[in-house]
Parts: C-alpha cells; structure tokens; sequence
C-alpha cells in the first residue's frame, strides 16, 4: 500500500493552496473568541460567588468552561470541517487529475487511506491549537483532565466522522461546493435528528436519538467513555468509507 | 506488447467503440488515428485500466487490464488527452511524488527524478508552479510523468494537443526518441504526425477498426497504384488517348485541362515507372512537357479515402 506519498501529496496540496490556512485561521479565531466569552462569563461568575458561598459550591472550571467549551467548538467543526474535505476528490475529478492518480499502480483503498489520513492530520492540527485553552485555564485554576481528555476523543471521533461523511460526498461529485453543501447537510440533519426523539417517543425516538451525533459526543464532555458512543463513531466512519470507496470504484463497474 | 481482443465499451445507450482488435509489438510506436468521437480515448482509458471495456479483452505487457490491473498499471505510463496535473504543486516535487507512488526507491528517486525532466527539457521549470507553466511545458510535464519509472508501455492520448508548431516538432522528437525503449500507442488526429513518429498505425472510425497494419503496406493496400502528375502542352484528346496507351497505365485523369494544354494525373500499376515513358511520348509527339512528377501518396489520403468517405466527423470526443 502506497499510502504515505499521497499522503505528502495531499498535505502539500492543503499547503500551497489557501484552503489549509484559511480554515485553520477561521477556527482558532472563532474557537478563540467562544474562549474567551465563556472564560471571561465563568470570571465574572466567581467574582459573584465569593459574595454567595451557597453559588461557589456550584461551580466548577471545567464543567463550566471546558464543557460548553467542547460543544461550541463541535458547532464550528460542523460548519468547517466540509470545508476541509470538499475539495479531495472533487477537485481531483474536475481538473481530471483522479484520471492519473486512479492509474498508478496504487489502490483506490490506498488513495482513500491516504485523502482521509491528510484530512485527519491537519484536524489533527486544529485541535492542537485548542490546548491553549486548557493550558491558560489550568494557569488560574484547578483542572479536572480526566473530562477535558475524554473531551478531546469525543471531539477527535466526531471530527473524524465529519471527515469521512465529507470524503464521501467529495466522492460523488466534481463540484467543491455541491460537496461541502451535501456534506453540511447530511451532518446537520444528523446533528438534529435527536430533537424529535422526544415526541416521536418509543423505539423510534431511541432509534432517532441513537443516530443523532449530538447525543453521542455529549457524554464525552462530560467525562464519560462509552464503548456504545464509540462504536457509534467507529461504525458511522467505516460505513462513510466504505460507500466513498464503492464509489471510487463505480467507475470500474462493467457497463 | 499489447494485445486487444474484440473490445466493446457502452456509455448508457451509447456505443463509444464496438469489437476493436490489434495488437502492438514490443518497441513499436503505433498511431491511433480517427475522427473526433471515433472512440481512441475511450480505448485508452480501457488500455490504462482507467474503466473496463463492457466486453471483450485487452492484455498489456502480458497482464490483463481488468484482471490483473495492478500489474498492468505497474507497467504503463498514460498521458490522458486533457494532460491533467495538479497546478498548485511545483515540478519537481510533483514528479517525486509521481515517482514515489510508482515505486521508485528513495536512493534512486532524485536521480531518476532529474533523468526525466532532462529528457523532457523541463529542468529550468523545475521549481515553478505547474499551473503557471505554458501550454507546451505543461504538455512535458505530463510526458516526463508518463515515462517515469521507465514503464514498457506509453499510453498517449493526443500528446500534441494545442501546441504551436516548434513545441510540436519537440514532443515528436521526444517521442520518436523513445522507440525501442518503451512501446508506444499514441492518438492523434494529425495525420503527418503519425507518418513522422509512428511505424503503423492504427485507423478507427465511430468505434470500429477500418484499417491497420504498417503505413507502407496499408498505402499499398488503399492506393494500389503509383501517380505521376504531368503538365503538357497539347490536343487534350491526343494526349488523354496517348498515355492511356503506354503499357501499364490503369486510368488517366485531367485535373485542369483547356483546349491546348493540360494536367493530368496518369495512374500506373504500383511499382512502375511511366515518367521516361511519358518523356518520350512527348518529345515523340512534339508536345511541351512543362511538368512531370511522381506524387507520393501521403497517409492523410489513405485516411481521407478510408475515413471521411464514410463521415465527415462533426461528432464531438466521448
């Protein structure tokens, strides 16, 4: 399996375009800015609560700030990360490039190893610029790790998942933007399919609350490793792949 | 060296090429010709494992395309019609990468990295942008990555495509210079190219073969005799009647003939010369003989009389 030159080919594909930085850079001001918002709310809070003992029980760093810290930054991988992944095989199908790649002697599963494990690192680097944020909480207070890490697998499984629905629809067409809009939308309709579990009650609310992808990372944040959200996770990434793979391989179908 | 067996390829409803067979030799250089939409991308894509043909068999370097495609593909360089390169990388670190994906060695690769693009002359474009670079650089490129990794086959899909006359003159140079080395089929719809670059060629037309074989013999085979355009002042009668009487002449043509002079083309039996002939027949009959040559049958006529007889090719490529 040649996976690692394409891999370099990839990452220096994210490098020399603007995509890589201007994606990164949008994250870590964003990211950045719901730090500082919640950071400063939760100062504030601590402020008041040394007038009122009965509220500083209540309070606690990192369900306050690196909960909601977690959640808001999944909102925005839900807005980026189709980003990210919209221009793999799109693009490469568009300047018919795919043409060339899909003949040397490499297989698709390498290509598609290779596109995803790209799209992975540099995630990867994203979320590495989000350790600050702990690292500046833990300068002024006292930090439970143990949620904050179960936190970041949450956040690296979902990112993940994101990645490989994105690859998929890449895969479908050679439009970028038809790319990240299916994208956005299968992940938002499973995002969203957890509110009408509800009132749709019985097995199918718990079918509905199952698939939605929400209700799977929130136990992460909150310090709980399930194997169930896990697989959940691991299942939904080797489903996505599978179907991007068929349909690499459509095109070899006897016709 | 490649071997195709009655291949058929549909799109849809759409038959692109129907029961192509020919084969190659080892060292050959072959020319694929055909009218637009005659189906030579469509058989190439196959040759370069790019899709299966919908029937029928093609093997490569002695792997079949659809089952052993990976071994074919170790063994092939493929340049697709529309040469297309990644244009936000640079030209060495994109034949690295080309070299890399193809197996190359890392203690070999830069050597064989800087090999190819001296062969290409691409070496003073080597650290720009592949989408900065012209038309005819780009066209390099795409050559240098194809016969990186020394493959036996070169699969070339209209290699000389939009490049003006001298870069033109430059990929057949290039081409030519791998024969022997590397068997190569390449498509083209330019007609003196294939009789500069290519030993045989390969004529398709809406998808089906009409003609293949060396060009010599497939002159021979479409042309069956040799022409001598003459030029001569005299009664046009006289003159038609006196040269269709010299033995072996098989018809004679006026091409623009007035009352006193004319042109003629005198058709002859392949292999005969009728020129000393018609020297003396003139000189005997006291006309003026202001012209007199032989004309080569060149392929395009071959192509024109095998081809357009049929259509005229205002069909566009699949």
């Amino acid at each position: 399996m040649r996976i690692w030159p394409i891999f370099k080919k990839e990452m220096r594909l994210y490098f020399t375009s603007p995509v890589a930085y201007v994606v990164v850079a949008i994250f870590a001001l964003i990211a950045g800015y719901f730090f500082y918002s919640i950071f400063a709310f939760f100062t504030l809070a601590s402020m008041q609560s040394m007038m009122n003992p009965a509220m500083a029980r209540e309070l606690n760093v990192t369900d306050s700030v690196m909960r909601p810290l977690f959640s808001n930054i999944s909102v925005i991988l839900l807005l980026l990360m189709p980003l990210v992944t919209m221009r793999q095989f799109a693009e490469e199908r568009r300047s018919g490039t795919i043409e060339l790649l899909l003949t040397y002697p490499v297989r698709d599963g390498a290509v598609l190893a290779a596109k995803y494990l790209a799209a992975l690192a540099l995630y990867g680097l994203m979320l590495m610029l989000t350790l600050l944020y702990p690292g500046i909480v833990v300068a002024f207070a006292r930090l439970e790790w143990g949620p904050v890490a179960t936190g970041y697998v949450g956040l690296l499984l979902m990112g993940s998942t994101f990645i490989a629905v994105g690859l998929f629809a890449s895969s479908l067409t050679e439009n970028q933007i038809v790319a990240s809009i299916t994208t956005f939308g299968i992940l938002l309709i499973l995002w969203i399919i957890g509110w009408s579990a509800d009132y749709v009650g019985g097995a199918w609310g718990k079918v509905l609350q199952h698939l939605s992808i929400l209700e799977h990372n929130d136990n992460f944040a909150k310090g709980v490793l399930d194997t169930k959200d896990v697989l959940y996770y691991a299942n939904f990434i080797a489903l996505a792949l599978f179907l991007t793979l068929r349909s690499l391989e459509a095109r070899r179908w006897k016709g | 060296m490649i071997e195709v067996q009655r291949l058929t390829k549909h799109y849809g409803p759409i038959t692109a090429i129907r029961d192509v067979s020919f084969s190659v030799a080892p060292g050959e250089i072959v020319g694929f010709l055909g009218p637009n939409g005659a189906g030579k991308s469509t058989t190439m894509r196959i040759l370069a494992c790019f899709m299966p043909a919908s029937s029928g068999t093609a093997q490569v370097a002695g792997h079949d395309v659809f089952r052993e495609s990976l071994e074919v593909r170790r063994r092939i360089g493929y340049l697709p019609e529309s040469v297309p390169l990644y244009g936000d990388l640079r030209v060495a670190p994109y034949l690295d990468f080309v070299a890399e994906v193809k197996g190359v060695g890392r203690a070999e690769r830069r050597r064989r990295v800087a090999e190819v693009m001296e062969r290409c002359l691409i070496t003073d474009v080597q650290h720009r942008l592949i989408g900065r670079l012209s038309k005819g650089y780009r066209q390099r490129v795409g050559l240098a990555q194809a016969i990186l990794g020394d493959p036996e086959v070169l699969i070339l899909d209209e290699p000389t495509i939009g490049l003006d006359p001298k870069q033109i003159t430059e990929i057949r140079s290039l081409i030519k210079s791998f024969a022997g080395r590397h068997t190569v089929i390449l498509s083209t719809h330019i007609l003196p190219e294939v009789s500069m670059v290519c030993g045989g060629v390969v004529i398709i037309n809406k998808g089906s073969i009409v003609a293949q074989g060396p060009i010599d013999t497939l002159v021979d085979q479409f042309f069956p005799t040799a022409r001598v355009e003459v030029e001569i002042v005299g009664p046009p009668a006289a003159v038609h009647s006196a040269m269709r009487g010299i033995p072996g002449v098989v018809a004679v043509q006026g091409v623009t003939v007035t009352d006193s002079a004319g042109r003629y083309v005198v058709e002859a039996a392949r292999g005969r010369d009728v020129r000393a002939e018609i020297f003396a027949l003139a000189s005997q009959q006291r006309w003026s003989l202001l012209e007199l040559k032989r004309v080569g049958t060149t392929l395009e006529e071959v192509f024109i009389r095998v081809v357009a007889g049929e259509q005229a090719g205002e069909e566009s490529s699949p």
